[in-house]
């Protein structure tokens, strides 16, 4: 009895595995990433086209409710503050299910940009056509991109998730300053702990 | 540096056979959690969950690792919910979640901010993200990282692994003779 129930157990086990791990279509390092158009906070439809002088994108997959999101906050808002000026724009994107996370709705993510006075476009992958892409699979999760769209990091914003000013390695700021002498980042990846995003449940 | 944290509660109404406290260990540095798994033998199986409070499918799937240490928990069967909760918060979010929720199985929290450092560490192919599952066994390692559907995938994922490793080491002992 026990056989029948444990090999479709195993395959789906096996299946889940896969989807968990990184698509393989997704984008690496080097990848040309594709445009997109996504509803920002304002409204407004918003592409990377829509930033003809960016010398690059700091592309941050966040979202409202998470606490890894919330502790990263202020650290997001300080990357667009220093590297906007030098055409360098934090661009992000809410990737999760409002169905999953009422936090995570359109309406809150109004809210929050509003009051917290975000400084960049915030923009809701409401379609979750957007993230599958890049591969991201956590919040926040960054993607450094160079005028090109040419995926140059991705990982993590720092060292130091919990106290900031501990952190030693600055991870987005060193790629991004690495792309602007038009240098590849080192690292260009990292690991770190985040939110899962909610996926749409079908 | 390793702490070890009580939490003291009082049972008055469950069950006689109810936990009087949960204890937990803080690893403020991924070594000191490693020198904890390298405690474990190359016949005992060791089961490793990442989780935190604030992660909700980590805290759906609790339950389950709470029956696979009851069905299965021996000196050679060892289960440690490892959570990733920050260590300043500690007070305000693993304390009381344990005092509401207690765990079966030995209960971990690791504070090394270094994520990048250890999580190849755990296992070569997680990218960090939670909840995370790895089996440790002869020296070998197999991850899930993503939430069990159910009780018996868990169980299953974990138990077709150790017989996995039982059946090579066998044959393996086998060809040497």
């Amino acid at each position: 009895m026990k056989r029948p129930v444990c090999i479709p157990i195993l395959l789906a086990s096996f299946l889940l595995f896969l989807n968990a791990t990184n698509d393989p279509s997704s984008y690496a390092i080097g990848d040309k990433a594709e445009d997109f158009r996504l509803q920002n906070v304002d409204g407004r439809m918003i592409s990377l086209a829509d930033f003809p002088d960016a010398k690059g994108y700091i592309i941050v997959f966040t979202c409202n409710h998470c606490p890894y999101a919330q502790i990263y906050e202020q650290r997001i808002i300080n990357l667009h503050k220093k590297f906007n000026p030098k055409g360098f724009p934090v661009i992000a994107i809410n990737p999760n299910d409002a169905e999953i996370v009422p936090d995570d709705s359109f309406d809150e993510m109004v809210k929050r940009s509003a009051t917290k006075r975000y400084p960049f476009v915030y923009l809701h992958d409401a379609e979750q056509k957007v993230y599958p892409k890049f591969g991201a699979n956590r919040t926040p999760h960054v993607f450094v991109l160079n005028k090109e769209k040419v995926v140059r990091y991705i990982g993590a914003i720092d060292d130091n998730p919990e106290t900031p000013s501990a952190v030693r390695k600055k991870y987005v700021e060193n790629a991004v300053e690495a792309v602007l002498r038009d240098e590849r980042p080192n690292p260009d990846l990292t690991r770190a702990i985040g939110c899962p995003i909610k996926r749409k449940r079908h | 540096m390793r702490n070890l944290y009580l939490i003291s509660f009082i049972c008055l109404v469950t069950a006689p056979n109810a936990l009087l406290g949960q204890v937990f260990t803080v690893y403020d540095s991924f070594t000191e959690l490693e020198k904890r798994i390298q405690q474990v033998d190359e016949h005992t199986t060791l089961v490793l969950n990442f989780w935190a409070t604030w992660c909700s499918p980590c805290v759906e799937e609790l339950p389950s690792f709470d029956e696979l240490y009851q069905k299965h928990a021996d000196t050679d069967f060892q289960v440690i919910m490892v959570s990733l909760d920050f260590k300043s918060r500690l007070e305000k979010t693993l304390v009381p979640f344990l005092e509401k929720n207690p765990l079966k199985p030995e209960i971990a929290l690791l504070a090394d901010q270094d994520a990048d450092s250890w999580i190849p560490q755990i296992h070569p192919n997680w990218e960090g993200t939670i909840p995370a599952t790895v089996v440790i066994r002869g020296g070998q390692r197999n991850l899930f990282p993503e939430k069990f559907q159910n009780y018996q995938a868990l169980e299953s994922f974990v138990l077709n692994f150790v017989n996995k490793v039982q059946k090579a080491t066998c044959m393996g002992s086998k060809g040497t003779r």
